[in-house]
C-alpha cells in the first residue's frame, strides 16, 4: 500500500511540475471598441487595426523605434526607376496559420483585392496615384513585381500596412502569416489570440516567436477601469493613456508609466479664411491677414498650454511636423515665441488699435472671436478657457463654445459658420504624402479654405507646387527639401496655429519584459513577437 | 417640520448671501488663472484649492452657485406660468380643448429634451457672452419644462371646474376673467406653487447635466456643472477630495428645496 501511494505522490508531483514547465503565457490589454471587420484591407478604426498588426503578415515591415523599413516577408525588394514598380524577393517555405503554404501568388490576390475599386479598401487608397489597373506578375513562387499605373511615393515603405491574405485558404482572412490567429472571439466582451504555429520569425537563437504564446483582448470603453485593472495587475498594457492618467500612475505605481517623448500628434487652431463663409467681411479680413495670424500665435502661451493643459506632458508645438517624426521633421525651425508685446506691434502695423484694454481693428471694431472645440475634449476645453485669457492679455475678447462633435463637424465642413476652430491631429504615417489631403488648396480637408478651385494666395499656390513635386519625386532627399519648404511656408503663414505636440504616453505592467514603448503606432507591442512575460522568465531561469 | 422648513430657508439665505457676497468673500474672482498653482490643495489663500486652470474653487463655487440660484427660480417660474396658462385653460375648458391641448402636451412631453437642448445649444450664435449663453439656456429650460407640470395642473383645474363653489358662483352670474382670477386661480395656487419648487432643483439638475457633457454655460463663468465635472475622473477624486464640495452643496440646496415643498404639503 505505502508503495501505492508513493506511486501516486509521484506520478502527481510530475504532472503538476509538468504543467508548472508548460503553462502558457498569456498577454493581456484593452480594445476600446469592438473591432468592426478582421478584413485586413477593410481596417478603419483602432480595434480593427490592432487585430490586423497583431495578425497580419507584411512583405516589409517600419521598425518603430528605428523609423527604418525592415525586411519580413519579403527578404528584398526592388523600386523601379520611374517609381511604377516593385519587386519582391519573398522567403521561402513560408506557411499560413491553418498550413496552406505562402507563395507570390498570394500577393498576387492581396494587391488585386486591395485595388479593386468596387472593395473601397482604404489601405488601397493609399497606393492610388493616378487612374488605370494595378499589374501583379508573378515571376516565379517567391519572387513577384507590382505595377502601378503613376508612380507612387514611398512605395516601399506603403507595403507595411498590407496584411497578405491566403488566395486558396478556406479561411479566407482568417489564415494570417503574423504572430498571432484568432483563436476566439466572444462578440462584445473579448478576443483570444493563439500564437501562430508556422510564424516564420525566430529570434538569435533559432527559437521560434513569438515567446507570448497569447494575446487576450478585452473590449473596455472606460478608461478609468482600464486604468484599474492594469494596476491590480489584471492587464499588462495600455497602449496609450492621456495626461491625467499617466499622473495619477505616476503617483500610485511610477515603474509602470512610460513617456516615450513627443509623438506624432499636435493640437491646433485655425481661422475662417472662406470667402463664401458666413462671417462678418471686417473679421474675414482679420483672419486673412498673416500678421494678425501672427500676431495671436505670438500672445498664446505654448509653454502653459503644455505644462497646465497636458500637466507637463506635452511640449509646445513648433509646426505642421513632430520633431518625433526623425526623417521629415525641418529641424532648422523654432516653436513661435510667446511675446505679447511683439503680438501688438504687429497688429498695430495691422492697424489696429488699444484704447482702454479693448484692441480694434482701423473700421473702429473691437476684436472679438469664437472659438468653437468639440465637447467632452477637457483638454481641448482647458487650452481654449487658456487662449482666452491670453489673448484677453492683448485686448482680444475670445468667447468659447463647445459643440458636440456632430454640429462641429458640420459647422467646418458644411456650413463654414465658424470663426476659430480648435482641434487635434492624430498622424499614424510618418510620409508627407498622408498629409496631401490637409495641404493642398484642393483638398476637402484644408480645412482653414477647403475645395479652392486655384490657391487663393501666393503661398498656398506655392505649397501646392512644392507637395505635387515631393509627391511624384522618388529620391528622398529632393523630398525632403520640398517637404522643408513647405514646413517653412506653413511656419511663416500659420494658417493653423500649432500648439502644442503631446506626448506618447503608455502604461506597461513590469511583468512584461522586452517593452520599449515609442511614439509610432502600436506603441507599446510593436515588437509584439518579442515580448516576455516575467513569469515565462522566471520558468526559462 | 416647521424646524425643517426653518432650517432650509435660514440654509439658502445664507447660501445666496454668500453668493451675492461673493466679490468680497472670493475677491480673485472666477476667471483668474494662478497659473503656478494649478490643482492646489485647500490653504489661506485657496479655501478649497485651485482647479486644473489655477482658478480659485471657492470664487467659482460662489459664482457658479450664483448662476444657479438666480437662474433655477427664474426658468421655474417661466415654466409655471407657462404651465398654469395650458394646463388652466385645458382643465378649466374641458371637452374636445382639453383632448387637444393634453395630446399636445403628451407629444411635447415624449421628445428627447437633453438632445432637444444640444440641438437648440448648437444654433445658438457663437458669439454670446457667457452670462447671456447661460441666461438663454435657462430661459429654453423654462420654455421646455412645462409640459409634466401642465398635465398636472390641467387635472386639477378639471376637478375644481365641477366643484360646488364654482358651480354657485357661476349660478350667481359669474363668469369670465372673474370667475378665473376670483374663483379658480387662488384655488390653483397651491398646486402651482409646489410644481414651481419642484421645478428649481430640476432645471439645477438639468444644467448640471448639461454641464458635465460641456454644454453648459461658457467659459469662464462658473455653475455647478462645470463645478461637478471635476467628479468626472474619480480616480483623482481620493486626492482631491474638495472637488466634493460643489456636489454636497448641489445635494444640500436640492435638498432643502424639497424640504420647503414637502412641508406646504405635509397635513399641519
Amino acid at each position: 500500500m505505502k508503495k501505492s501511494y508513493l506511486a501516486v505522490f509521484l506520478f502527481v508531483l510530475a504532472t503538476l511540475g509538468a504543467a508548472w514547465a508548460q503553462s502558457p503565457t498569456q498577454l493581456r490589454f484593452c480594445l476600446r471598441s469592438e473591432p468592426k471587420t478582421f478584413n485586413p484591407l477593410l481596417v478603419e478604426e483602432d480595434s480593427s487595426d490592432t487585430v490586423r498588426y497583431l495578425t497580419g503578415g507584411v512583405l516589409v515591415r517600419l521598425d518603430r523605434e528605428s523609423q527604418k523599413l525592415e525586411p519580413s516577408l519579403a527578404t528584398a525588394w526592388k523600386l523601379s526607376k520611374d517609381g511604377r514598380a516593385i519587386t519582391f524577393t519573398l522567403r521561402p517555405g513560408g506557411k499560413f496559420s491553418d498550413g496552406t503554404p505562402f507563395s507570390a501568388d498570394d500577393v498576387a490576390y492581396t494587391v488585386q483585392q486591395m485595388m479593386d475599386p468596387s472593395l473601397h479598401s482604404p489601405v488601397g487608397d493609399t497606393f492610388r496615384s493616378g487612374n488605370g489597373k494595378t499589374e501583379t506578375k508573378v515571376l516565379s513562387p517567391t519572387k513577384i513585381m507590382i505595377t502601378f499605373p503613376a508612380p507612387v511615393a514611398g512605395l516601399d515603405r506603403l507595403f507595411d500596412g498590407v496584411a497578405i491574405m491566403s488566395s486558396k485558404s478556406p479561411k479566407k482572412e482568417m489564415a494570417v502569416l503574423g504572430a498571432y490567429y484568432i483563436a476566439e472571439n466572444k462578440a462584445g466582451s473579448y478576443l483570444i489570440l493563439q500564437r501562430n504555429p508556422n510564424y516564420w520569425r525566430h529570434d538569435a537563437s533559432g527559437r521560434q516567436l513569438p515567446y507570448i504564446d497569447s494575446v487576450r483582448l478585452d473590449i473596455q470603453q472606460n478608461r478609468d477601469l482600464e486604468l484599474l485593472r492594469l494596476e491590480r495587475g489584471e492587464i499588462d498594457l495600455v497602449n496609450s493613456i492621456d495626461a491625467e492618467y499617466y499622473e495619477k500612475l505616476k503617483t500610485d505605481k511610477p515603474a509602470l508609466a512610460h513617456d516615450a517623448g513627443p509623438s506624432l500628434d499636435s493640437e491646433h487652431m485655425w481661422f475662417n479664411q472662406i470667402a463664401a463663409a458666413p462671417i462678418p467681411d471686417y473679421k474675414k479680413a482679420w483672419f486673412q491677414s498673416t500678421s494678425f495670424r501672427r500676431a495671436i500665435s505670438e500672445s498664446i502661451n505654448r509653454a502653459d498650454l503644455a505644462r497646465i493643459a497636458f500637466r507637463g506632458h506635452a511640449q509646445p508645438a513648433i509646426g505642421m511636423v513632430s520633431p518625433a517624426n526623425q526623417f521629415w521633421f525641418n529641424s532648422k525651425l523654432q516653436p513661435h515665441p510667446f511675446d505679447q508685446k511683439s503680438a501688438l506691434q504687429r497688429l498695430q502695423q495691422d492697424g489696429f488699435r488699444m484704447h482702454d484694454g479693448v484692441l480694434s481693428d482701423s473700421g473702429g471694431h473691437p476684436v472679438e472671436f469664437s472659438i468653437v472645440t468639440n465637447a467632452g475634449n477637457k483638454y481641448r476645453e482647458r487650452m481654449a478657457t487658456m487662449i482666452q485669457q491670453d489673448l484677453s492679455g492683448v485686448g482680444i475678447k475670445v468667447n468659447v463654445v463647445t459643440l458636440d462633435f456632430p454640429s462641429l463637424i458640420e459647422r467646418i465642413t458644411r456650413t463654414f459658420n465658424y470663426e476659430v476652430c480648435l482641434l487635434g491631429l492624430v498622424n499614424t504615417d510618418l510620409d508627407p504624402n498622408s498629409v496631401m489631403n490637409v495641404w493642398v488648396s484642393s483638398a476637402e480637408n484644408h480645412q482653414w479654405n477647403p475645395s479652392q478651385k486655384t490657391p487663393a494666395t501666393a503661398w498656398e499656390a506655392e505649397i501646392d507646387r512644392l507637395m505635387r513635386a515631393q509627391a511624384s519625386s522618388l529620391d528622398d532627399h529632393k523630398r525632403k527639401q520640398y517637404f522643408d519648404r513647405v514646413q517653412e511656408i506653413a511656419w511663416e503663414q500659420e494658417p493653423f496655429i500649432y500648439l502644442v505636440t503631446k506626448n506618447a504616453l503608455s502604461a506597461v505592467s513590469s511583468s512584461v519584459a522586452n517593452a520599449h514603448p515609442v511614439v509610432l503606432r502600436p506603441q507599446v507591442f510593436w515588437n509584439v513577437d518579442e515580448l516576455k512575460l516575467a513569469s515565462e522568465m522566471a520558468e526559462k531561469k | 417640520m416647521k424646524a425643517a422648513r426653518v432650517f432650509a430657508i435660514s440654509f439658502l439665505l445664507a447660501i445666496s448671501l454668500a453668493c451675492a457676497a461673493a466679490g468680497w468673500l472670493a475677491p480673485s474672482g472666477y476667471a483668474h488663472q494662478f497659473r503656478e498653482i494649478p490643482n492646489a490643495p485647500a490653504s489661506s489663500q485657496h479655501w478649497l484649492g485651485t482647479d486644473d486652470l489655477g482658478r480659485d474653487r471657492f470664487a467659482r463655487l460662489l459664482y457658479g452657485t450664483r448662476v444657479s440660484l438666480l437662474l433655477a427660480p427664474a426658468a421655474a417660474l417661466l415654466s409655471s406660468l407657462l404651465a398654469a396658462l395650458v394646463g388652466g385653460i385645458a382643465g378649466f375648458s374641458g371637452g374636445r380643448l382639453r383632448k387637444v391641448v393634453m395630446a399636445g402636451t403628451d407629444l411635447f412631453l415624449s421628445l428627447p429634451w437633453l438632445f432637444l437642448l444640444i440641438t437648440v445649444r448648437a444654433l445658438l450664435p457663437l458669439n454670446l457672452a457667457p452670462l447671456t449663453s447661460v441666461v438663454i439656456t435657462f430661459a429654453l429650460l423654462g420654455c421646455l419644462g412645462w409640459a409634466a407640470a401642465a398635465r398636472v395642473i390641467c387635472a386639477d383645474a378639471g376637478s375644481l371646474r365641477h366643484s360646488d363653489f364654482l358651480l354657485l358662483a357661476r349660478a350667481s352670474g359669474i363668469g369670465g376673467w372673474r370667475l378665473v382670477s376670483r374663483h379658480l386661480l387662488p384655488n390653483l395656487m397651491p398646486v402651482i406653487y409646489a410644481q414651481f419648487w419642484l421645478s428649481i432643483p430640476l432645471f439645477i439638475l438639468t444644467e448640471a447635466n448639461l454641464g458635465i457633457l460641456g454644454l453648459g454655460v461658457s467659459e469662464p463663468l462658473p455653475s455647478w456643472g462645470s463645478l461637478l465635472r471635476e467628479l468626472e475622473s474619480y480616480s483623482s477624486i481620493a486626492s482631491n477630495p474638495w472637488q466634493f464640495v460643489p456636489l454636497v452643496l448641489l445635494i444640500a440646496v436640492v435638498s432643502c428645496f424639497h424640504l420647503l415643498v414637502m412641508d406646504r404639503e405635509l397635513p399641519a
